[in-house]
């Protein structure tokens, strides 16, 4: 789960990282006066609180030189959604004057299975970018997750990041706090970027931190933030996340992709865009899936606009197939699917699964291209090649 | 050769009285596991189809000379249950178990590397050398005796692909799901350098899916001459959308790596044939082998 920059920053500034000063505001509040209020001295940027990627070139990010212009400017922002999603808060912080933007994050190195510091002196732009165009501007130091994040270490990098004297020892007192951070939230990444150099000090004018959802029970303030704000899911992903059930919208019309198991709904997905169909979801009902999860996804498709058939591709292994079975029966019984639903069933208790379905009348396809044709067809709508 | 499991395999099964630690047993017996034991703490003394329970992975292994176990224990309490069995001397441990937090994964399994315990998992659907023994919950009946290994980081994916081999009369030596988390025990790569010694294994088929760099690295070993015998693979989530997880946390496009056409560019380089989708791997493989 990805947090928004303010809580991100707010975590980081408790555990000892300077950030500009600032304050949150909502729709309908008196931003003048809370400006005021927070004691905020122009000039100043406005930042809308949205949970995506490239937030600046979407128009996300504006700079006002009086609190007038940072009012109209929260005003505009929370009237322009970026990539779809519209903010529930505006971040309207001072404007800093810097010399130089870093980038300083940890992460999870997954070849190493270990976590990893990175750091670079071209900060402020995507750090993609630059692990594509010159792989070399970044480093990376491997940290031993017993060790942990050692002062020497951080010391080194801010060395060979050219930072001396005071910067030197900010520098590592920040990446102390940042491993503190990922460690402390159960982090896949706690990310500054630009960490500037204002003055003599390092300051980080933007943070970003992603928490590992598996872990998001040991967090629980987190864990109910996420399900009330949209930000990262459009609106039907929220509430199939509410049913715990992966889902994600692909933006098309379509065939909605039903399966056991990430690899199969994406082999699935692929397979219905390979003959010429189009995939509107991607839904997991994961490993071991009950009746009733079965019932309930069923039930979050009939609703879903774009998906103009489902189809069901479910491999059983830990999954059993007659519960499978049961939970479309019991879907189809107490409601209007409102579309028409292909089902391909096989592995463990497949037999017992078949035999189920086809009490209820509903047709089992051994083949699972026959099947993907057929819900394709069903949908009634082929991609333009 | 035997490619870290044959049918003399002794098994202990952590979380052996729950709902699918039970389920699993049964199956895991009839198609031949030696499974000599089960723990649950709080249980010892109670029997699951005939196996004992235990109440510490300890007393199992002392009791039955068990070499490896399979965890079903639910996640929040999946990396107690590993260190024990790390602990306890198994020199290998099958986690089922999903949704461990990445973190914890992390710290087990390089515990388990100084130990030299080899980790399969988590979020695996376990090991199987067909007709011999099968440490995991896949259907056995989709598997056959044979000289093609396969390596997944699918569960759902390895029946699929299996079955396909197994209608076509291609068999199996070995099959192995990776697991399907960012952070894994037995990588593709590590797995490959058994494979490359096994001379049971004349073919090697490779089940990958978007994120990480593990099929990239399968790649170089490939093309590095570290790998030799003819490899069939398959990527899923050509058509996944960039930045969104895809059901689990290892399937993600992210830091801008991870994606279909990354790894599907860096086995073609190594020469690896690509299959469009996992139903066609039996024709490639009938054309290699």
């Amino acid at each position: 789960m990805r947090l928004f920059e303010y809580e991100s920053k707010k975590i980081l500034s408790e555990l000892g990282v300077p950030i500009p000063r600032g304050v949150i505001v909502r729709r309908g509040e008196n931003i003048a006066e809370r400006i005021r209020e927070a004691g905020l001295q122009p000039p100043l940027v406005v930042k809308s609180q949205v949970l995506v990627g490239g937030r600046g070139r979407a128009g996300g990010i504006l700079f006002a030189s009086s609190i007038d212009g940072a009012v109209d400017a929260a005003k505009k922002l929370f009237e322009t959604p970026i990539h779809g999603l519209s903010p529930h808060h505006i971040l309207v912080e001072e404007a800093l004057e810097h010399k130089l933007e870093l980038y300083l994050a940890i992460a999870l190195d997954r070849a190493a299975r270990r976590p990893v510091l990175l750091a670079s002196r071209e900060g402020g732009v995507e750090v993609e970018e630059v692990a594509k165009r010159r792989p070399e501007a970044i480093i990376r130091a491997v940290i031993d997750p017993w060790l942990g994040l050692r002062g020497y270490v951080a010391r080194r990098v801010g060395l060979s990041l050219g930072l001396r004297g005071r910067l030197l020892r900010g520098f590592e007192a920040i990446a102390l706090a940042l491993y503190r951070a990922w460690k402390m939230l159960d982090a896949e990444l706690v990310e500054i970027n630009p960490l500037a150099v204002v003055g003599d000090q390092l300051v980080a004018l933007d943070a970003k931190v992603i928490v590992d959802d598996n872990a998001l029970n040991r967090h629980p303030g987190l864990g109910d933030r996420g399900l009330s704000v949209t930000g990262e899911y459009t609106e039907f992903e929220t509430r199939a996340q509410k049913l715990g059930l992966p889902l994600v919208e692909l933006g098309r019309e379509g065939v909605a992709v039903v399966g056991n198991g990430a690899g199969l709904t994406m082999a699935t997905m692929d397979l219905v865009y390979e003959r010429g169909g189009q995939p509107s979801v991607f839904l997991d009902i994961g490993g071991g899936a009950s009746a009733d999860r079965v019932r309930a996804a069923l039930a979050l498709l009939a609703s879903h606009t774009k998906s103009r058939s489902i189809l069901m591709n479910v491999f059983g292994g830990i999954t059993r197939c007659d519960e499978v079975a049961q939970g479309i029966v019991l879907a189809l019984h107490e409601l209007d699917l409102g579309k028409p639903l292909v089902v391909r069933l096989a592995g463990t208790k497949e037999s017992e699964g078949r035999r189920i379905l086809a009490e209820a009348g509903v047709e089992v396809y051994n083949d699972p291209v026959e099947a993907v044709d057929r819900a394709i067809e069903l949908a009634g709508k082929r991609r333009i090649r | 050769m035997t490619v870290l499991v044959d049918r003399r395999t002794r098994v202990v099964v952590q979380g052996i009285t729950g709902r699918e630690g039970r389920f699993h047993t049964r199956l895991m017996l009839e198609y031949g596991t030696r499974v000599v034991a089960g723990v649950t703490p709080g249980k010892g003394g109670e029997t699951v189809h005939g196996v004992p329970v235990y109440d510490t992975v300890e007393e199992a292994v002392k009791m039955h000379d068990a070499e490896a176990s399979i965890v079903f224990v639910p996640a929040p309490a999946a990396a107690d249950a590993v260190y024990e069995a790390i602990d306890a001397g198994l020199r290998l441990i099958v986690v089922i178990t999903e949704h461990i937090p990445v973190q914890e994964t992390m710290l087990f399994i390089d515990y388990a590397r100084r130990k030299g315990t080899v980790i399969i998992g988590p979020n695996t659907p376990g090991i199987i050398a067909p007709g011999k023994t099968k440490i995991g919950i896949m259907p056995g009946d989709v598997f056959a005796p044979g000289h093609v290994a396969v390596l997944s980081r699918s569960g759902t994916l390895t029946y699929e692909v299996a079955a396909a081999m197994t209608r076509e009369g291609i068999g199996q030596s070995i099959v192995i799901g990776v697991g399907g988390d960012p952070v894994v025990g037995l990588t593709l790569a590590e797995a490959m350098e058994m494979l490359e010694k096994d001379s049971e294994t004349q073919a090697l088929v490779l089940i990958g899916e978007i994120g990480g760099d593990m099929e990239e690295r399968a790649a170089r070993m490939i093309r590095e001459g570290l790998f030799t015998k003819p490899v069939v693979a398959y990527i899923a989530g050509k058509t996944a959308p960039p930045g969104k997880r895809m059901g689990h946390a290892g399937a993600i496009i992210s830091m801008g790596s991870g994606s279909y056409g990354e790894k599907v560019e860096a086995l073609r380089a190594a020469g690896v044939q690509l299959a469009q989708t996992p139903y066609d791997i039996p024709k490639l493989l009938a054309k290699t082998l």
